[in-house]
């Protein structure tokens, strides 16, 4: 059982929903990454998608293109990354850590390449946002190979045939894109997430988690009631824009906006089936 | 030779392809979908030549630069003059085909991206022809060294928003617009420019542009009877490019050269020459030839020319090198500048600066062709819109 499995069965024998924060790694500065990450799971988090910063990060929003941009500035790499994982596995077995990035860096380094040191490091997952299930043959072998599982995005456009084609190569969980947009922006529809998930788990058993838009305790709290699990971004990142200039207190900062978040999801009723379905009306504030 | 690229999923050999988010998956099917419906109906076909026709004024003139060949001393040199075209270069050839399609999709809205502005203005006009609200995104440098044509665009009725993310040129112009086109996806078509982008894109845009090849041999075969020995056309995306060979893809004995902005020189890292210089990765939803570093971050560009001025090329070019059908070359930023000068003078006539790169190359090439032997070059633009560019290099101040 992979390190991502093991966190959702024993999430869902305890009836609680998975908080998964999104740092980028290299941000505001490589030396800084490590120590966030372990802030992340004092904070509550249950997984760490740790991004790798792109210089033309496509499907983002402003507040992830700086991160981007600020990582890039100090030279953050690929290796880097991978060391910075291995640092964070030897204080913490067993926090999943995914790393979430487009195709390009990858495909510099060879897959293979990548797919040994990244099992080495301790990494569990890959999310490839410009990597479709069209083009992934050459890649999903591989990453197989080296007990790497490859989590795939789901969207409000992706008809009922390509979710199943989607569900049937992905492994981990999947991560459903609330909003037709880009990571960070202000609107979500519940109920239409909701319809979708239900949709989406007619054709997998796999744990669905959703992210884009969810930025505070209730807009967790709202998505937790219908998902597996929760994704936090560029909620996260904006206070790491705000206080890169105090990188010392940026650790306390993450945990408490984490711990807040942890709450909220805590105070749901526990879930014994997926998806307990209710009426929520819940418009989260921009 | 048989040549029968893209597959159905858009690859060119190795390249090509859909790399994107998935939420535009389901939109580029649509597309896909609609473009294949559309590409033979004999109705669809019509409305196209017939704007073409009235709208542009197609077919443009094949002429000979008669002063220009005696002066290079070699090859008869023809010029395909898509600078006549309404709009000023041979983007609208495009704008006009994609438009037809965001008409038949029902959509309301249109983005595009633009470096020089050229195919931002082509868009901005085909747009105030349909009634079509139309938004067009311009890295914020570019909007700097290509004021008029910004002004264009305005006049037309079009909303620039310039981009001040990344490296604030085409290639920055692009990653915003396929944020919006992600985020407006139910009303938006996005009308890529150029042979780039994610499948379908490099296949219509290069069926639509197609037309500039099949006159040139409909010309030549008028005007000297046999098809030209070399053609000559300068790649940034490489649309007007693509639009001249692929129809003498399939003619083995018309030699073919690309012309890349080799910027302050090949060998520096301040060019734009993804052929000459780069390697194979994936951007902007294919895998093609790019300009990036050992971590695979995109690298900055540099040229004289904004319209060249990207990091990636076409997939099918990328094909086309690696299987030795096309020459591809570079023309310095100095050398485009000589021949801006040249053409002008010797022919009346004003190219664009990425015009002025095929110029360069063309210019080494017809002595080495020899006389008797005839190269078209792709005039793909006028130079209007780079006066003031030139202008500013001289020291020279426009009122």
């Amino acid at each position: 059982m992979s390190r991502i499995e093991k966190t959702f069965a024993d999430l869902k024998a305890a009836g609680r929903k998975a908080l998964i924060p999104y740092i980028t790694a290299g941000d505001p500065h490589p030396d800084h990454t490590v120590a966030l990450m372990h802030a992340l799971v004092r904070g509550g988090a249950d997984i760490i998608e740790l991004g790798v910063p792109f210089s033309d990060p496509m499907a983002d929003g402003p507040t992830i293109q700086l991160a981007c941009e600020r990582a890039l500035q100090h030279g953050t790499g690929l290796w880097q990354i991978l060391d910075m994982v291995a640092e964070f596995r030897r204080t913490d077995a067993d926090t999943p850590v995914v790393l979430m990035g487009y195709l390009n860096p990858i495909e510099m380094l060879g897959v293979e390449a990548f797919a040994v040191r990244a099992e080495q490091s301790g990494v569990d997952g890959v999310l490839i946002v410009d990597l479709t299930v069209e083009e992934a043959d050459g890649y999903l072998p591989v990453l197989r190979r080296y007990g790497l599982d490859s989590i795939f995005l789901l969207a409000p456009t992706s008809p009922e045939a390509r979710v199943a084609a989607v569900a049937r190569q992905a492994s981990g969980y999947l991560y459903y894109v609330s909003l037709k947009g880009v990571t960070g922006a202000a609107t979500l529809d519940i109920a239409s997430v909701a319809r979708q998930l239900d949709m989406i788990r007619r054709h997998t058993a796999l744990p669905l988690a959703v992210g884009f838009g969810i930025r505070d305790a209730a807009s967790a709290k709202a998505v937790g009631q219908v998902a597996d699990g929760v994704i936090v971004g560029s909620a996260l990142v904006a206070e790491i824009e705000r206080g890169q200039d105090r990188a010392e207190s940026l650790p306390g900062v993450l945990q408490e906006k984490l711990a807040n978040l942890r709450e909220a999801l805590d105070s749901l009723p526990p879930t014994h089936a997926n998806g307990i379905q209710a009426n929520i009306s819940v418009s989260p504030k921009a | 030779m048989s040549y029968d690229f893209p597959d159905h999923l858009g690859h060119f050999g190795p390249y090509g392809g859909q790399f994107v988010a998935e939420t535009l998956m389901e939109p580029l099917r649509e597309l896909a979908d609609a473009y294949f419906r559309l590409k033979d109906d004999p109705a669809f076909l019509a409305e196209f030549d017939r704007d073409l026709a009235d709208y542009v004024g197609r077919p443009s003139p094949l002429y000979h630069a008669e002063r220009l060949t005696k002066s290079w001393g070699g090859a008869e040199v023809w010029l395909k003059r898509e600078d006549l075209n309404h709009t000023g270069a041979h983007k609208v050839n495009n704008t006009v085909g994609q438009a037809l399609l965001a008409k038949h999709l029902g959509k309301t809205r249109i983005i595009a991206e633009t470096g020089a502005g050229q195919h931002g203005v082509a868009s901005a006009t085909i747009a105030a022809r349909l009634g079509l609200k139309c938004v067009v995104y311009m890295g914020a440098e570019d909007v700097e060294r290509q004021s008029p044509n910004v002004y264009r665009m305005k006049l037309l009725g079009a909303e620039v928003r310039p981009v001040h993310s990344g490296t604030k040129t085409l290639k920055d112009a692009m990653n915003e617009a396929l944020r919006d086109w992600v985020t407006n996806v139910d009303d938006t078509f996005y009308v890529i420019g150029t042979v780039a982008g994610p499948h379908p894109y490099p296949l219509l845009v290069r069926d639509f542009q197609s037309v500039i090849g099949r006159e040139v041999i409909a010309q030549s075969q008028t005007k000297f009877g046999v098809l030209p020995d070399a053609l000559v056309a300068c790649v940034g995306g490489g649309s007007n490019a693509i639009g001249l060979f692929h129809p003498f893809i399939g003619h083995p004995q018309v030699a073919m050269y690309g012309v890349e902005a080799g910027g302050k020189g090949v060998e520096t890292s301040e060019h734009a020459a993804p052929l000459s210089a780069g390697r194979p990765g994936v951007l902007h939803g294919n895998r093609t030839y790019i300009m990036a570093d050992d971590n695979g971050q995109i690298l900055g560009t540099h040229s004289i020319s904004a319209g060249l001025d990207y990091p990636g090329v076409g997939p099918e070019h990328s094909w086309l090198k690696d299987s030795g059908r096309v020459q591809y070359v570079a023309a310095n930023d100095d050398e485009a500048l000589a021949s801006f000068h040249e053409l002008t003078r010797m022919e009346g006539i004003i190219p664009a600066l990425e015009s002025a790169h095929a110029l360069a190359y063309a210019k080494k090439l017809a002595p080495q062709l020899g006389a008797g032997k005839r190269m078209v070059v792709n005039l793909s633009g006028r130079g209007d819109k780079d006066i003031f560019t030139i202008a500013r290099m001289e020291g020279i101040t426009l009122s």
